[in-house]
């Protein structure tokens, strides 16, 4: 019943209901600003309730404003049936394996009129219609875990992918592509960075910038660079696999720990912090930057130890930040907190209290710098000694991020707070690196003038 | 032993067959024979401070050599929302361009490049859009929605241009009929393409965004002449609102033909109205010609359901010819390919358009789709010198051919030879069909080429980064109070005050219309003067250079009251105009000196008189009284200017006569 008025509420539902006007009907419409003659669409549902929408012979939308509405007349039917075509993924015994988890996100995707959102599309048929070139890369096979928003993303989704990737693992794929919304993958990079240790193949996550159901499109060519990666890098790590420059040329391999999104909105949005990418990719190669990553192995060993304590937050440090803020957490029974300090990781005296209060009910907190590059340095001021007497740790030079998803999972397996500084501070998966590279900081300013003549030489 | 082929006599006899004329030898019972159909779509920049989507100046443009950046971007089809992908997009995709946008931060933002998505419309643009919209009569929509038009060619960085529709069914009156208006939509302007290569198209981003405005007639009319005189009227009305740009590029018409048996085609971009009569003709003939070469193959292979190229590559020197491109391809190892097209003997020289064969649609779109440069191919039926007869012989021995078998000859790359072939045997196959639908390129020939396949109405979805925009009624009645007057209601003031005919599309093209007015009643000075003055001397001058910076029509109206306040008579106007258009800054008092004017009384203007009359009849060169007039006024007509009216020295000199 309610899908003959897709989307349609309030007046807009009534007019149709009192013409007796499906969505989809080929109608024509008098008004008091003339005749008009189109489909019925879906309404979406953010939308006002007082137009309805029609398709004109031309293509285009045009709304009417209910009010002006005098008589419709249906004289038509029509339905469209949005499909991306699906066919038959094709098998090459030459090529590897690669298996993509689901988990939401853009990386192929169609419209929802309802809403005007975008929907994924994502059986390896479908994607093979979308993207053909992925046949000459691997052999595919996906499976849809979650159907969630990269910012509904949570522990429960944590620890069922990472289970779902050491269940993959041990079945034998040659390597993992996870798709994901961009917004909060570099958390779920974190992570599985600590959930997923050891694995002997590639896991890769990726997504777009832009839906894909535009033709400029940034998620095809995402999608071929990750699946090259899955098959043939020899990179044994949670990667990020997004575009390197804005322009459709190669993607970067970050690494999970030390990645995180810095622009809206651009397409080269991922980044590699305080360090430098894993490797590059294109559709034809993949080039490390570095050498000193984890190598593919033969063996199906992987731990995968999916802890993750909900209790823990972060605070993003302003001055005049009020005492309260901390104490509120610890009231509501937080066993961790993270800190993103200013500069070399500092909070204001005010603070002091509520710390010590934390400290003395059980509450571990991190510092780390907001200032996203650089380590934590808390001997250089007095104000940082103070910090550390009254027991805030600092988390060298994780991201904040990383530091936070880190405390969760190292607090979900144990309360012995030593156990949980041993686990925070001993590198993993280099989320802590024991120096920074001087091209690791690299903001290019722009107008500069030699900076302008490297930008003028290099596809941005 | 059958006679050799003759290209040339082949060519002349199908174009008599096609019944082809000049434009000037054509009647308009040609015309409607043929069924000719033709409507237009007027695309019209908008004056507004920023572009429609983003707050990039509008109206700012590059030395397309300088640019700040690059950025590279592929296109990619996607499916509209009724499920279907579009036929143009997916050409453009078989192409495998890459497309390279070269941005000025000036003009450009993130925006632009599709790394942000779009702020508001502009308000501005949609106020004026609504003018001309209302001007148009046009039904206003409700509720403005933001579509997405597709474009692969890469025109656009996201690939599709945003555009909405604001009003339907309209309606213009040309001299004997009305034309119906389909659409008024407001969109974004694409890029400037700088080349197109090869595999590669450059463009430039800084007239991307910029607010357009696209009036779509009903194909409506009948000939070439109520094609311009359409495109004329709609470019008035447009101009008539004073908001909208002027200058190259900021109208750009593009003209669906059709004739009975044809297709609808487009010819894109036509930057002048004055070429639009001479594209429809040769585009009418065009169509005509593609349905005899239909009748031709219906009756030689039937409906070529299962019709068919055969193709082999060849070397170069078992051909044994010297035509250079074919000798440019060897040296760069491209491979050439020799193909069979069987019962096209004799239609590669069919005619289509004057000095252009069948054999041209082909090579166009091998240009287009598969990124071969022309000349890109040869046939064995050149007129002029390019295989030879040997070669062509040989040809049609090792494709094995038939009697009544076309052969051509290409060349490519390896990874474009697949594309090539389709599109060869796409473009044969379509030949059955009759006219394809696609859209044109314009000529200032009077020509057209292939551009791309014309896309449908597949290629439009919503725009799912924008909300709807309610259009209210108070915006439409506050709008409509301050329309001006309509294009055919001028025409009449025209009439009526005497202006002379052969001003009146300067007048209208330049919107002069309410100055026309305001200097009149303003200054006293007879409609008709002002008229000559603009019509005449200052299109005149512009037609001739360009005026010094600073020169506008507030400049002009402020001469004609500087004639009235110093009491002159305004004739000097036309002499000072052309001083006030080079140095606009100069003031007044200078100019009068630059034109070498002296203030004199009537007394001092008239005393040559009797002299002159002397010396008229000294010389003796005429006895009528008529040239001694002409003569003694010539004469006076330097003391005069500016501070007696000619017509009083005249009268002054018949009353002396009388005397």
């Amino acid at each position: 019943m309610s899908d003959l008025f897709k989307g349609y509420k309030g007046p807009a539902l009534e007019l149709l209901k009192k013409f007796n006007i499906r969505v989809w009907s080929d109608t024509a419409v008098k008004t008091t600003r003339g005749d008009f003659k189109g489909i019925v669409l879906p309404r979406s549902e953010n939308d006002d309730d007082t137009h309805i929408v029609l398709k004109l012979i031309t293509g285009y939308n045009v709304g009417i404003a209910v009010e002006s509405v005098l008589d419709i007349q249906e004289f038509g039917y029509k339905e469209a049936h949005y499909k991306i075509p699906e066919k038959q993924f094709p098998f090459s015994k030459e090529k590897k394996n690669v298996k993509l988890l689901g988990t939401g996100g853009t990386i192929a995707s169609r419209l929802d009129y309802r809403t005007g959102a975008v929907i994924p599309a994502f059986s390896p048929g479908e994607l093979y219609g979308a993207v053909p070139e992925l046949a000459d890369i691997c052999n595919l096979a996906t499976e849809k875990l979650f159907a969630v928003f990269s910012e509904n993303m949570g522990p429960e989704q944590y620890k069922g992918l990472a289970k779902a990737i050491g269940e993959e693992i041990r079945k034998g794929t040659d390597g993992i592509v996870i798709g994901h919304g961009t917004d909060t993958m570099h958390h779920t990079a974190g992570i599985l960075s600590f959930m997923v240790q050891n694995s002997p193949v590639p896991i890769v996550m990726v997504g777009s910038q832009r839906s894909s159901d535009r033709p400029s499109s940034d998620a095809a060519l995402n999608l071929m660079h990750a699946t090259k990666t899955a098959a043939d890098s020899d990179i044994a790590e949670i990667m990020v696999c997004m575009f390197g420059p804005t322009s459709d040329e190669y993607g970067l391999l970050h690494r999970g720990t030390r990645v995180r999104k810095m622009h809206s909105s651009y397409r080269s949005t991922f980044r590699t912090i305080g360090d430098i990418p894993l490797a590059m990719v294109d559709r034809k190669k993949i080039t490390p930057l570095r050498q000193d990553y984890k190598r593919r192995r033969n063996d199906r060993n992987v731990d995968i130890l999916p802890f993750f304590e909900e209790k823990v937050g972060m605070l993003y440090y302003y001055p005049n930040m009020q005492p309260d803020m901390i104490d509120a957490m610890v009231d509501h029974g937080y066993r961790g907190i993270v800190i993103a300090g200013t500069g070399l990781g500092h909070v204001n005296k005010p603070l002091y209290p509520a710390i010590v209060r934390a400290a003395e009910k059980g509450v571990t907190i991190y510092m780390t710098v907001q200032t996203l590059w650089g380590y934590v340095h808390m001997f250089v001021y007095d104000t940082g000694r103070d910090l550390m007497a009254k027991g805030i740790i600092p988390a060298e030079n994780m991201l904040p991020e990383v530091a936070y998803v880190k405390l969760a999972w190292a607090l979900g397996q144990t309360t012995d707070l030593d156990k949980v500084k041993q686990l925070m501070l001993t590198p993993i998966a280099g989320e802590i690196t024991e120096r920074e590279p001087y091209n690791g900081y690299l903001i290019f300013q722009g107008g500069i003038p030699e900076v302008e003549e490297f930008i003028r030489k290099f596809h941005k | 032993m059958k006679k050799p082929f003759a290209p040339q006599q082949n060519y002349e006899k199908s174009r008599k067959r096609v019944g082809y004329t000049p434009r000037n030898e054509t009647k308009a019972a040609t015309y409607a024979r043929l069924g000719f159909k033709c409507g237009l779509e007027v695309h019209q920049q908008l004056q507004t401070e920023k572009k429609l989507f983003c707050h990039c100046p509008a109206g700012r443009y590059h030395n397309l050599e300088e640019y700040d950046a690059e950025i590279v971007r592929h296109m990619r089809p996607t499916l509209s929302e009724l499920g279907e992908y579009d036929g143009t997009a997916l050409m453009e995709f078989k192409t495998r361009k890459i497309v390279i946008y070269r941005i000025k931060n000036e003009t450009t933002c993130t925006y632009e490049i599709d790394d942000t998505p779009p702020f508001l419309v502009n308000r501005q643009a949609l106020e004026i859009a609504m003018e001309v919209a209302l001007l148009l009569k046009c039904n206003i929509v409700g509720e403005f929605h933001i579509t997405r038009k597709q474009y692969l060619d890469g025109s656009i960085p996201t690939g599709f241009q945003r555009t909405g529709i604001l009003g339907i069914e309209g309606e213009i009156p040309l001299c004997h009929k009305k034309i119906r208006i389909i659409q008024l939509s407001v969109e974004e302007d694409a890029c400037r393409e700088i080349s197109d290569v090869g595999h590669m198209r450059i463009y430039s981003t800084d007239r991307l965004g910029m607010p357009l405005i696209e009036t779509v007639t009903y194909p409506e009319m009948l000939t070439p002449a109520e094609a311009a005189e359409a495109a004329q009227y709609i470019r008035f009305l447009a101009r008539s609102t004073g908001k909208v740009r002027t200058g190259i590029g900021a109208a750009r018409e593009d003209v669906n033909v059709s004739i009975t048996g044809g297709t609808r085609v487009e010819i894109k971009g036509v930057a002048h109205i004055a070429w639009i009569p001479e594209l429809v003709h040769n585009e009418a003939f065009r169509q005509k010609a593609l349905l005899e070469i239909r009748e031709e193959l219906h009756r030689r292979v039937g409906d070529g359901k299962d019709w068919k190229i055969d193709s082999k590559e060849v070397e170069a020197d078992v051909l044994g010819c010297d035509f250079p491109p074919i000798r440019d391809a060897r040296k760069k190892k491209l491979h050439l390919l020799a193909v069979n097209l069987p019962g096209f003997g004799g239609l590669l020289s069919f005619f289509t358009q004057p000095g252009k064969m069948f054999a041209d649609e082909i090579g166009d779109r091998l240009k287009v789709i598969a990124c071969l440069e022309r000349p890109n191919m040869v046939h064995c039926e050149q007129p002029e010198k390019t295989l030879g007869e040997d070669a062509c012989h040989w040809l049609r021995k090792t494709l094995k051919a038939g009697e009544d078998d076309a052969q051509l000859l290409f060349w490519a790359a390896a990874d474009d030879i697949k594309t090539a072939l389709e599109t060869i045997e796409e473009r044969c196959r379509l030949a059955f069909q009759g006219v394809p639908n696609e859209t044109r390129k314009g000529l200032a020939d009077g020509r057209t080429i292939f551009e791309r396949v014309l896309p449908g109405p597949d290629r439009m979805y919503p725009d799912t980064d924008s909300a709807p925009i309610p259009v209210e009624d108070d915006l439409i009645e506050r709008v409509r109070s301050g329309l001006p007057p309509e294009i055919h209601y001028r025409l009449g003031q025209f009439k009526a005050w005497g202006v002379p005919e052969d001003t009146f599309a300067f007048l209208l093209k330049y919107n002069l219309a309410p100055w026309l007015e305001k200097i009149s009643s303003a200054f006293g000075v007879e409609a008709r003067f002002v008229s000559v003055v603009l019509g005449h001397v200052l299109k005149n001058l512009m037609g001739r250079q360009q005026g010094g910076a600073g020169f506008n029509f507030q400049r002009l109206y402020d001469l004609f009251g500087f004639v009235r306040e110093q009491k002159l008579d305004h004739e000097i106007i036309k002499v000072m105009l052309p001083v006030v258009f080079q140095h606009p800054n100069m003031d007044f008092e200078s100019v009068l000196t630059t034109v070498n004017f002296k203030r004199l009384g009537r007394e001092e203007i008239l005393a040559p008189l009797p002299i002159l009359k002397e010396k008229f009849k000294k010389t003796g060169t005429s006895k009528d009284p008529a040239a001694a007039t002409r003569w003694i006024v010539g004469n006076l007509r330097k003391l005069a200017l500016g501070n007696m009216p000619m017509r009083e020295v005249t009268a002054q000199l018949a009353k002396g006569k009388k005397s």
